[in-house]
């Protein structure tokens, strides 16, 4: 039964996704709009981690590093010079992209769980520099406070509404720059490195640049992912950027399915909401996410939404270029 | 040793590559003439494999020289090696297991083009030529090495004699002037084996291509080729064509033992 139910829902999923997205608004209260909007984040994240570790097969288990820096990019230029929150979002990409360069160029050639505990240490670092408040300017402990909200012209995104409908444009434009690049040389190039890096090398790709442009790449979507945090919040704090945060951003893409989209989407949804709807249990909230992580490795190991690979994927390419070119 | 009207397409000068206390290759001549198929032979652990590694960009020697095609190749990485016309494929076949026969094919015609990050983001016309080239270059590929059928189907999942051809495909993708193959016939039955030497004296002498292999087969080695190198311990004892290699004493020696 599953075997034909799949299909169909797999093709129902983004027509049924936008009209869930465009009908939500209009009976959900301000809390609800909320839980959407840090969905919405959590599926930045997810997405931006994914680009690494799905894609590429980096374990990187410090992306909360690069989330802060484009948090705290948008709050420091914010606050000393009054640039606009939103102008900022592309700041906070580009510092966290930079950033990203800077501090895996010397590790890049780390493989599996080195790279992995080298990124753990990253993420902390960035953690604790916040915390020690280099040359006053990210306020130490307490982080730093008043941050605009964004405004588009004459019309300021101040309600829950309004962040909602903005964290979830981010997020549809990244969905489908993430699908052409998965379609393109790029992304194949990237898989191939996941699958087989001396092949890969072997078969005449670059190693080395690849996985940098994925680390880059995917630290400045973590930025974006920041920058539109800060705003929401008004505040950032280094205890918004724990090694927790980089688990988190780890287990959504696993529970998603390395490599897919719609799973990340999933894996984000089964994190940011998982809280929500569990808040009444609050002291065994651990104990059950525990035991479904448990369950979910054992009996759907490639993710709730994985990836497939088969014919479609490769068939659809071809239909698209006969249909351009027909 | 004379050799006038043979062009020479690979030439390592003195190579030679250590791992720790252990030399794998000591102070190696090797050459490869354009055109010709090319054997490196020897008992396990000769160094064959490790010559191939450094001729492929995998390891660095410690000294000597790779030239290909008159210019300096020692030490360059392997992918740009790719670009200058080296493809190889592997001892146990390394595909992209979890990706599909045509994708692994595509992954050949990566280091022949060029579209970045702004072509995929935008789709530009170019782009999606490009793509169409590539899909219909793979395409060509799968056909000419008979796994047109599988297409579709997980690298993985198809069958050990077509995983062979396909490595050999995707290798065949990226336009090399010289075939790098380590023990094609490993794992293959003597049928196909009979069919894997038919295919590449045919993309020979189709495409200009030379090719230099390493095998354990004897019959394969002296079937096929038009020189063949022996290796042993590191050192080359001998090269000739395959009939003189036949006979000669040390490489009998190097094989079954001296007589004593």
């Amino acid at each position: 039964m599953t075997a034909r139910f799949l299909p169909t829902l797999r093709r129902l999923a983004l027509p049924l996704a936008l009209l869930i997205f465009a009908g939500f608004p209009f009976f959900a209260n301000d809390y609800l709009l909320d839980v959407a909007f840090f969905f919405g984040i959590y599926s930045l994240l997810g997405l931006s981690l994914n680009i690494v570790l799905g894609e590429v097969g980096l374990y990187d288990l410090g992306h909360a590093g690069f989330y802060a820096i484009g948090a705290y990019a948008t709050a420091i230029l914010n606050t000393r010079f009054g640039i606009p929150v939103l102008l900022l979002l592309p700041v906070s990409a580009i510092a966290a992209g930079v950033f990203a360069f800077l501090v895996t160029s010397p590790i890049i050639h780390l493989r599996g769980d080195y790279l992995c505990i080298v990124t753990i240490g990253m993420g902390e670092i960035v953690r604790l520099a916040l915390i020690n408040n280099p040359l006053g300017l990210t306020g130490g402990p307490n982080g730093v406070y008043g941050i605009d909200t964004p405004t588009l012209g004459f019309f300021a995104i101040d309600s829950s509404l309004a962040y909602y409908i903005l964290v979830w444009v981010v997020v549809g434009a990244s969905i489908i720059a993430l699908r052409r690049l998965q379609r393109s040389r790029i992304g194949r190039a990237w898989n191939c490195i996941r699958e087989d890096e001396v092949a890969a090398q072997a078969t005449g790709i670059n190693v080395r640049s690849h996985k940098l442009l994925a680390f880059v790449l995917g630290a400045a979507l973590a930025g974006v992912a920041g920058n539109l945090y800060a705003t929401k919040l008004l505040v950032v704090s280094p205890e918004s950027f724990t090694f927790w945060e980089s688990c988190l951003m780890f287990s959504i893409v696993l529970i998603g399915g390395m490599g897919s989209v719609p799973g990340v989407i999933i894996g984000a949804a089964a994190i940011s909401l998982f809280p929500e709807v569990f808040r009444s249990f609050a002291n065994y909230r651990m104990v059950i996410f525990g035991v479904a992580m448990i369950l979910m490795m054992m009996f759907r190991p490639g993710g709730l939404w994985p990836r497939r690979r088969g014919g479609t994927e490769a068939r659809d390419l071809l239909q698209r270029l006969w249909r351009r070119n027909a | 040793m004379p050799e006038t009207g043979r062009e020479t397409v690979l030439e390592t000068r003195e190579l030679t590559k250590r791992f720790g206390g252990l030399t794998a290759v000591e102070s190696l001549d090797l050459r490869v003439h354009r055109g010709e198929i090319s054997s490196l032979i020897g008992p396990n652990g000769a160094g064959k494999t490790t010559v191939f590694n450094v001729v492929t960009g995998i390891y660095t020697p410690e000294r000597g020289t790779v030239e290909f095609q008159g210019g300096d190749i020692t030490g360059k990485k392997p992918h740009q090696i790719v670009e200058k016309g080296i493809a190889r494929t592997f001892q146990n076949i390394r595909l992209f297991p979890n990706l599909t026969c045509m994708e692994n094919v595509m992954a050949g015609l990566h280091c022949r083009t060029t579209s970045g990050l702004a072509a995929a983001l935008f789709r530009t016309g170019r782009q999606t030529e490009e793509e169409r080239r590539i899909v219909e270059a793979a395409e060509d590929r799968l056909k000419q090495v008979g796994l047109w059928e599988t297409r579709f189907e997980l690298a993985r999942n198809v069958a050990y004699g077509r995983q062979r051809m396909l490595e050999i495909a995707r290798a065949l993708a990226t336009s090399p002037r010289l075939l790098v193959l380590d023990e094609p016939s490993s794992g293959l039955n003597p049928r196909e084996t009979e069919d894997l030497m038919a295919f590449i004296r045919r993309i020979i002498r189709d495409e200009h291509l030379t090719v230099l292999l390493i095998e354990h087969d004897m019959n394969v080695v002296m079937g096929i080729s038009d020189w063949v190198t022996v290796m042993d311990g590191g050192r080359k004892i001998a090269e000739g064509p395959p009939r003189q290699i036949y006979h000669d004493p040390l490489v009998i020696e190097a094989y079954l033992g001296s007589r004593k």
